[in-house]
């Protein structure tokens, strides 16, 4: 009996002292599923979701707190790619949130341009150049296309432009096999 | 006699080569505008450095290289610059692209040039001119040689292989070069050799073109560094350069590698006649040769310079057909449609096809994949095809990848075998393209990520920093003003602002009275009575303006 008690005693120690060294010694900084949902998401930063960037939506969705599908920058295809990495079921966008569109950049009208520099603020990714007083404008290449100037400008000299296909970004089409007529028996001659 | 090797797979179309390569090279007259594409490489587009109304001469630098990958761009002719902005070139987008379009002034006048002292120079001086002199490959991919000619990148080239296997049916360019330019293309090989210093140099030739093996034979003869000629058998696609490495020296780039993995470096002898002209005589790659072929009444080669009009060539050539029902720009294996006849020559046009319903048919409409296999005997990169084919159909690029979509050249064996004439690779074209593009949408993303980190640190640091230098003005005004406190940061701030402003009105004022108008002082006291009249007229006038407008009436 007593014999019992010590060798279950003893391997309760030295289950709970290997345990405790193993949490400490392989111990995780962060939520590692936070970030697999955060590099899946387009990293727009436009709070089209309904949180304050993208790290706080990933956040909110390992968490429970928020559905799948309220990423309408990252499409159909993001909300598939966070339903295989979360073993959830597939749910269309929800258009709450808006939908989805094509990528697209701000550009600046600079002739009305008065140099407020609330769109300089609203930037989530400091993308537009200028000073007070001075002409602001966009650096393309930064832009992620989230919509976040356009409503500041007050005098509304933001316009969100789709990206044109140049031989830089030009890809090649999914193979479309043409249905073309084809000579039949029953068909008269 | 070496002992070749043999790679998988391979077809034999029908080659089609006899039709162009009885005669020689013809020039062309000189068309009356010139389109030069600033992208005719792969990496960066040279950057314009002429404008509109400018006149070049030949050979005089038109577009600068921009960024490590890339090339310099000349104008072809003397003449005008008459436009510099997009124009259709030929890209199976038929997009158009920025191109520097010159009006010939028929004169040809040429811009200085003078032959590189190459053995005198720094290797990385050479490779800088080469680059300047906007030398390419010509095998096909526009690579810009001045990079390959790097021996330390990152393993010692053993083998410098020239490839002049040509194995594409209708090609027969390099075929005529060889024949009629044996010893340029030996003295370009030369260059390359001194360059790189390879143990062994060979040139492989398809044993189709018995009089180019012949005619390299005996230039190489004459030589005095070791070069080899071998006649490899004819198979499509032995003039790939993995294929041709393979079958050369028996060893295979890895899997998703290059040649220059183990230590092969490839050059096609159009590339070898090309630096020889840039190094030998100081020319830039102005012309390139291109065969003529199909259904056009006489087939040929024609040296023409870079931006002709695809048209041009084809009245050279006798004009196409009136059954031609459209262009292809390379061969008809791997060739892409022409747009329009009016696209401009580039460095990558190697041959241009008037193709008819009757020489090339239409293929039948694609069936089902039965997985007969046939593709994966055919394929020269022992993929599986068919596999590939699935799973780039339903847009699993993953998969593809594993299947190692990126080790497959597009040479079309698969295609050309396929029983069920499905356009294979259609699929693997996209679903490269798709990859590279989600690649470059994750750099994108990736930066997008750290730049918003760094903006909400940023703002968060401001934040403190605000605070800080508030808390500081603060405690500092307390101890100034001790009897004076204000009490709150907002007010002492205020006090601070008004005493600096009364500060700076004082001071102003003290410079003013400095000041004085120095020619007044020694007048006579007439003057001086008049001065002060006016000045109290004005300082009158002064006074009403400075009335608000309400209190002067109406």
């Amino acid at each position: 009996m007593l014999s019992a008690i010590l060798v279950m005693v003893f391997l309760a120690v030295l289950l709970g002292s290997v345990l405790g060294f193993a949490s400490v010694r392989y111990k995780v900084e962060g939520d590692p599923l936070v970030d697999k949902i955060d590099a899946i998401l387009p990293q727009t930063q436009c709070g089209q979701c309904g949180f304050p960037g993208c790290k706080p939506y990933a956040t909110a969705i390992a968490s429970g707190e928020a559905d799948i599908n309220q990423c309408p920058p990252g499409g159909d295809e993001g909300v598939r790619k966070l339903a295989e990495l979360l073993g959830r079921e597939y749910k269309p966008l929800n258009a709450e949130h808006g939908e989805e569109k094509p990528k697209s950049v701000a550009v600046i009208d600079e002739n009305t341009c008065i140099g407020c520099t609330l769109c300089i603020q609203a930037c989530p990714v400091d993308a537009i150049l200028g000073a007070a007083k001075h002409m602001h404008t966009v650096i393309a290449s930064e832009c992620t296309g989230c919509e976040l100037c356009v409503e500041p400008c007050p005098v509304d000299c933001i316009t969100m432009q789709p990206i044109a296909e140049t031989l830089s970004n030009w890809k090649w089409k999914y193979p479309i096999i043409p249905i073309r007529p084809i000579a039949t028996e029953k068909q008269p001659q | 006699m070496r002992k070749l090797a043999k790679f998988n797979g391979g077809v034999h179309p029908p080659q089609h080569k006899s039709e162009s390569n009885q005669q020689a090279i013809a020039g062309l007259p000189l068309p009356e505008r010139l389109f030069v594409p600033l992208r005719q490489h792969i990496g960066n587009p040279a950057k314009p450095l002429v404008s509109v109304g400018e006149r070049v001469l030949k050979g005089q630098i038109i577009g600068q290289p921009e960024g490590y990958v890339s090339a310099a761009i000349h104008a072809p002719t003397s003449g005008k610059v008459i436009a510099v902005g997009p124009a259709p070139v030929p890209h199976p987008s038929g997009l158009a692209d920025l191109c520097v379009i010159i009006e010939a002034d028929g004169q040809d006048e040429w811009f200085t040039h003078e032959p590189l002292r190459y053995r005198e120079m720094d290797p990385s001086a050479v490779r800088n001119r080469i680059r300047d002199l906007g030398v390419v490959g010509l095998g096909g991919a526009v690579f810009p040689s001045f990079i390959k000619l790097n021996p330390g990148a990152r393993q010692k080239t053993q083998t410098l292989i020239i490839n002049g296997a040509e194995c594409e049916p209708y090609i027969t360019c390099d075929d005529r070069l060889m024949r009629e330019r044996a010893e340029d293309i030996l003295r370009g090989i030369e260059i390359m050799g001194y360059m790189l210093h390879p143990t062994e140099v060979l040139i492989g030739i398809e044993d189709n073109k018995p009089e180019a093996i012949a005619a390299m034979q005996a230039a190489a003869a004459r030589v005095t560094f070791p070069v080899e000629v071998v006649a490899v058998p004819t198979v499509y696609p032995g003039g790939g350069a993995k294929q041709l490495t393979r079958v050369l020296t028996g060893k295979e780039p890895p899997a998703g590698g290059r040649s220059t993995d183990i230590g092969v470096q490839v050059f096609n002898v159009a590339t070898a006649y090309s630096l020889h002209r840039a190094v030998h005589l100081g020319e830039p790659m102005l012309s390139r040769i291109v065969t003529v072929s199909g259904n056009v009444e006489r087939p040929g080669n024609y040296e023409a310079l870079i931006g002709t009009p695809v048209e041009h060539l084809l009245t050279a050539a006798g004009g196409a057909k009136a059954d031609t029902a459209r262009y292809i720009m390379g061969g008809p294996m791997m060739g892409i449609p022409l747009t329009s006849p009016g696209l401009p020559v580039t460095k990558a046009m190697n041959c241009v096809i008037a193709a008819s319903e009757a020489l090339f048919p239409s293929a039948p409409p694609a069936m089902p994949c039965i997985r007969c296999g046939r593709c994966a005997q055919a394929c020269p990169a022992e993929l599986q095809p068919f596999e590939l084919y699935w799973h780039a159909k339903s847009r699993n690029f993953g998969k593809t990848q594993e299947y190692g979509i990126f080790d497959c050249i597009e040479c079309g064996c698969c295609d050309y075998v396929c029983p069920s004439h499905i356009p294979l690779v259609d699929y693997y074209r996209f679903a490269k393209s798709e990859i590279w593009a989600r690649e470059q949408e994750k750099t994108a993303a990736d930066t997008a990520r750290n730049r918003h980190e760094f903006r909400t640190f940023r703002l968060e640091r401001e934040k403190q920093e605000r605070a800080e230098r508030l808390a500081q003005k603060a405690a500092g005004a307390k101890t100034a003003e001790a009897p004076a406190e204000t009490g709150s940061d907002a007010e002492a701030e205020k006090a601070a602002k008004k005493a600096a402003i009364e500060a700076a009105l004082e001071r102003a004022k003290a410079k003013k009275a400095q000041v004085q108008p120095q020619n007044t002082d020694n007048l006579p006291p007439e003057k001086q009575q008049e001065i002060a009249e006016i000045e109290a007229r004005r300082a009158k006038i002064r006074e009403m303006a400075q009335q608000p407008p309400d209190s002067t009436g109406n």
